[in-house]
């Protein structure tokens, strides 16, 4: 089992220990500090709006990645190659530059019209951008794996698309969706980048958790820096708790 | 979990039995198909135009908007060229670090029998969660010079935090999750019955996940590869706080992206963000090669 | 330890006869040697660091980085500097100044406020007697000046212009932006300086962040935002606000009548031939001639006599000092829990989230 024990000591270089080393220095004052620093009110409004935003825009994503998955692996359409190519830009592109690009097409002066710089809608959308390439990026495979035939038949003995989805495609999606929802969330509750030119970062009205993080760590207040984070870890663990058990129990009742 | 695909083959009985009670009118659903299609297709198009299309167009356009010439200049200057090198280096390390134990992790987890599975599936997410500067600082906490092994780092002469290993980390770190989490759903679709046939027949563990399993989960890792690659190019907050950001050193291509746009030289911090664009373009278009290419070798 | 990560690698390798497979199939395992081995070679390939004196690296924040292209070459050009290599890393003040504090190895640094040089004397890598000197460590100044539209369509002048209804004002967040908080002394200095009392200060400051409209989390990020055409007021470095006109953006700036001195540090680190060649790096940078380059990038000089452009003086300028000194001020208004600015925010989020 060396490759298991390899595993592990990766693991351990990567995440145990920094996460480790997270949770002593979160816990440095005493769990009376710890307490104190996540029930500051502006810490709380931050973990509020972070979680608030990050949960619609999962939500969100979980139904248009799935659409688009579909879209680019069942659909022809000309230039469906390159539309393929762009999804992981958001990934590639450094946040700052998304932060500017954002902020010119949806801020003032918007060559599209939409308006909506330094508001809450503003999170959602940066966060969107950022987090689009997951859902669609894990269904895609499946549906590669999957077998046309099945749709076609059922919907050329006029299924309703309802349920061609529901019977058909859900049940093997939902593995897939569930596990870019999961990503989707976790990278949410974590940006910054891209976030703080287009929020204008207004203390209890569009400060993320992220941002409020940071500025901890820049006034030197590491315990409420590393509090704060774990309380969003905390939060992103039992997202992603449910929805593993939600995977489990969905692969075994084919709805 | 294999009983999944069975599942869905045997159409369960309410549709079918709907279906029966229907006229064969084929030519009337068929345009109904397409229209369905198109409906569909406008929608996820719409959407992608207005997220996607358009920054990623504006971001073009403001890059070239005064012509080849700056974009050229910004391109090669010193700094540039070494920081997309030190790019490709950090990339060139940690994707098949991250490849090769993400198809690990996944196996693992989809087919291993042990406690504490649920625990190592949420462990590879959690660096996801944190804010990418909290990663970074929680890297200096363990490798930086104060830090816990600070001390036995600094006697055996090795630098990790300041310098490229740090970098390579912190670069793993935040792209640890896409290879596993891709190839787990293809994993759990694919089921075991192929695998179990061909250890039936006398194949090695090795044989089974090189001639059965591999060929199965491929797509799930070609994205996957492609998503850690292009999260390993664009990371900027945990290797920024990791790099020291020295010029012409450990500066990377999105740290050298930053700077250029602090200096206010708006052309070169563009240029240099559309360079890491065309990098991921070029991941996704050389998996997809290699994918087609070795798939008439690897399938069954 | 490199042998240790050596022998790593070769247990990796080894892996494949232990699984006794086929030839094709130590493609993985030499991928993972690769990586590891790739690892292990620049973990033990970057250890090294100069200490000849002819390679200084220099760690500063982000906005004078421009300044700096020109202020090196011109060092080289001196007979001191001839020969001299740089090695330049810029970023925001705080996080550079804990870098260095944290092991990123460095021979000057030049920071946007004291606080960041104070943090790396206590951690003993720079002289308690760094400030010590003719300029008193400080190697460039500026004031704080309010940006507005081009022509000053809400005729901003002076400090209390902002506080009026209706007038937008960014800034940035002064908990994650350090240098922000010049801005914030600023306006509060200003108003003892018109003879107000210490609480009217503090109503003030009040008043002035009711019309806040973005704290963007630092100056140059608070600039962008305000160019793409967020609020009617950005109160920034008269340094920046020279740059930005110079680009060619539509904005003109004031300088209130009482405004702060902004002062930006500038210490050697370490002992030896290159602590030496670093003081004659600094030298340089106060000197008339490297004054001259900052003057020329927007900078005010803090020694008389430079050539170059000449800087409006303010009638009411004052120090830090005049306030408090950065130590009392950043434990009175900045504190996470109890400063009065975290309370100003508190009460106004407070009243204003849904």
């Amino acid at each position: 089992m060396l490759g298991t024990g390899l595993l592990g000591i990766y693991l351990s270089v990567l995440v145990l220990l920094p996460i480790a080393a997270l949770l002593a220095k979160s816990g440095t004052g005493g769990t009376s500090t710890f307490w104190r620093e996540i029930s500051n009110p502006e810490a709380v409004a931050a973990i509020k709006l972070t979680l608030i935003v990050s949960v619609i825009v999962v939500a969100i994503n979980a139904v248009f990645g799935t659409l688009i998955a579909w879209v680019l692996v069942r659909d022809e359409f000309p230039g469906k190659k390159i539309v393929n190519a762009l999804i992981d830009l958001p990934f590639a592109l450094p946040t700052i530059v998304a932060g500017v690009v954002l902020l010119a097409l949806y801020g003032k002066g918007s060559p599209v019209g939409i308006n909506v710089a330094f508001t809450r809608t503003a999170i959602g959308l940066a966060l969107l951008f950022v987090t689009l390439p997951f859902v669609v990026r894990s269904v895609q495979p499946v549906l590669h794996e999957l077998d046309v035939s099945m749709e076609e038949a059922a919907e050329s003995l006029g299924a309703s698309p309802l349920t061609v989805l529901r019977r058909v495609l859900l049940p093997s999606l939902t593995p897939a969706i569930i596990s870019g929802v999961a990503l989707s969330f976790a990278r949410a509750v974590g940006e910054f980048g891209s976030l703080v030119l287009i929020t204008g970062n207004l203390p209890f009205k569009t400060e993320v958790g992220s941002v409020y993080v940071f500025g901890q760590i820049q006034n030197e207040n590491l315990p409420a820096a590393a509090a704060v984070s774990v309380v969003l870890l905390f939060a992103a663990l039992v997202v992603l708790a449910v929805l593993t058990l939600l995977s489990r129990w969905r692969s075994k009742h084919v709805l | 979990m294999s009983s999944e695909a069975p599942g869905a083959l045997t159409l369960p009985s309410p549709a079918t039995t709907r279906l029966e009670s229907r006229p064969p009118g084929g030519a009337r659903s068929d345009g109904a198909v397409r229209a369905r299609k198109l409906g569909l297709r406008t929608i996820a198009l719409g959407y992608l135009a207005l997220l996607l299309l358009a920054p990623v167009a504006m971001i073009f356009y403001r890059t070239f908007e005064h012509g080849l010439g700056p974009v050229w200049d910004a391109v090669t200057a010193t700094n540039a060229q070494h920081a997309f090198w030190l790019s490709l280096e950090i990339v060139a390390i940690a994707v098949p670090l991250n490849t090769v134990f993400g198809i690990g992790t996944a196996l693992l987890l989809e087919r291993g029998r042990f406690r504490g599975k649920i625990l190592l599936g949420m462990l590879i997410d959690l660096p996801f969660a944190i804010s990418p500067v909290v990663v970074g600082l929680a890297l200096v906490l363990v490798y930086g010079k104060t830090g816990w092994f600070g001390d036995w780092l600094s006697e055996n002469g090795i630098q990790v935090i300041f310098s490229v290993p740090g970098m390579v980390i912190a670069t793993a770190v935040v792209s640890l999750p896409f290879v596993a989490r891709e190839t787990i759903p293809v994993l759990r679709e694919l089921g075991t019955d192929s695998e179990q046939a061909a250890s039936t027949l006398g194949a090695s563990g090795w044989q089974t996940f090189w001639r059965v399993t591999l060929p199965g989960i491929r797509w799930g890792v070609v994205y996957g590869v492609v998503l850690t690659t292009a999260r390993a190019l664009g990371e900027f907050g945990a290797v920024s706080i990791v790099s020291g950001r020295i010029e012409g050193e450990t500066q990377t291509l999105p740290l050298y992206v930053q700077a250029r746009f602090e200096n206010f030289d708006i052309t070169g911090a563009y240029a240099a963000a559309v360079v890491l664009a065309l990098l991921a373009l070029a991941t996704l278009v050389a998996m997809n090669l290699l994918t087609r290419r070795t798939r008439g070798k690897m399938a069954p | 330890m490199c042998l240790v990560l050596y022998t790593v690698t070769g247990l990796m390798s080894s892996m494949s006869p232990m699984k006794k497979v086929v030839m094709r199939k130590n493609t993985l395992a030499v991928l993972l040697s690769a990586g590891a081995a790739a690892l292990a070679l620049s973990a033990c390939g970057s250890s090294s660091s100069g200490g000849s004196g002819k390679s200084l690296t220099l760690v500063a924040y982000s906005t004078p980085q421009a300044a700096f292209e020109k202020v090196i070459p011109a060092f080289g050009a001196t007979p001191e500097g001839k020969g001299v290599s740089f090695k330049q890393s810029f970023g925001p003040s705080g996080e550079q100044s804990r870098a260095v504090s944290n092991g990123l190895h460095a021979d000057v640094v030049n920071f946007s406020l004291e606080p960041d040089v104070e943090r790396l004397v206590k951690a003993g890598l720079v002289s308690p007697s760094w400030n010590q000197n003719a300029t008193h460590g400080f190697v460039t100044d500026s004031v704080a000046v309010i940006i507005v539209r081009k022509g000053n369509p809400k005729k901003i002048k002076d400090w209390s212009d902002l506080v009026k209804p209706g007038v937008q004002v960014v800034t940035p967040n002064p908990f994650t932006s350090g240098s922000a908080r010049w801005n914030i002394m600023a306006a509060y200095g200003a108003q003892l300086k018109e003879g107000k009392s210490a609480a009217q200060g503090e109503t003030f400051l009040e008043e002035l962040f009711k019309n806040v409209v973005s704290q963007d989390s630092s100056a140059r990020n608070a600039l962008q935002t305000f160019v793409s055409g967020r609020g009617d007021a950005l109160i920034d470095y008269e340094n920046e606000a020279i740059t930005d006109q110079k680009k060619g953006e539509p904005i003109e700036y004031v300088i209130p009548s009482n405004t702060i001195l902004i002062q930006n540090p500038i210490a050697v680190l370490g002992k030896g031939a290159s602590a030496t060649t670093a003081q004659k790096f600094v030298d340089y940078a106060v000197s008339p001639a490297g004054q001259a380059i900052w003057a020329a990038s927007g900078y005010r000089p803090v020694i008389s006599g430079v050539a170059g452009p000449n800087f409006p003086k303010p009638p009411g300028l004052f120090t830090i000092d005049s306030v408090g000194g950065w130590k009392s001020v950043t434990k009175k208004f900045f504190e996470p829990e109890t400063g009065i600015v975290t309370k100003i925010e508190e009460s106004l989020g407070v009243s204003t989230a849904k």
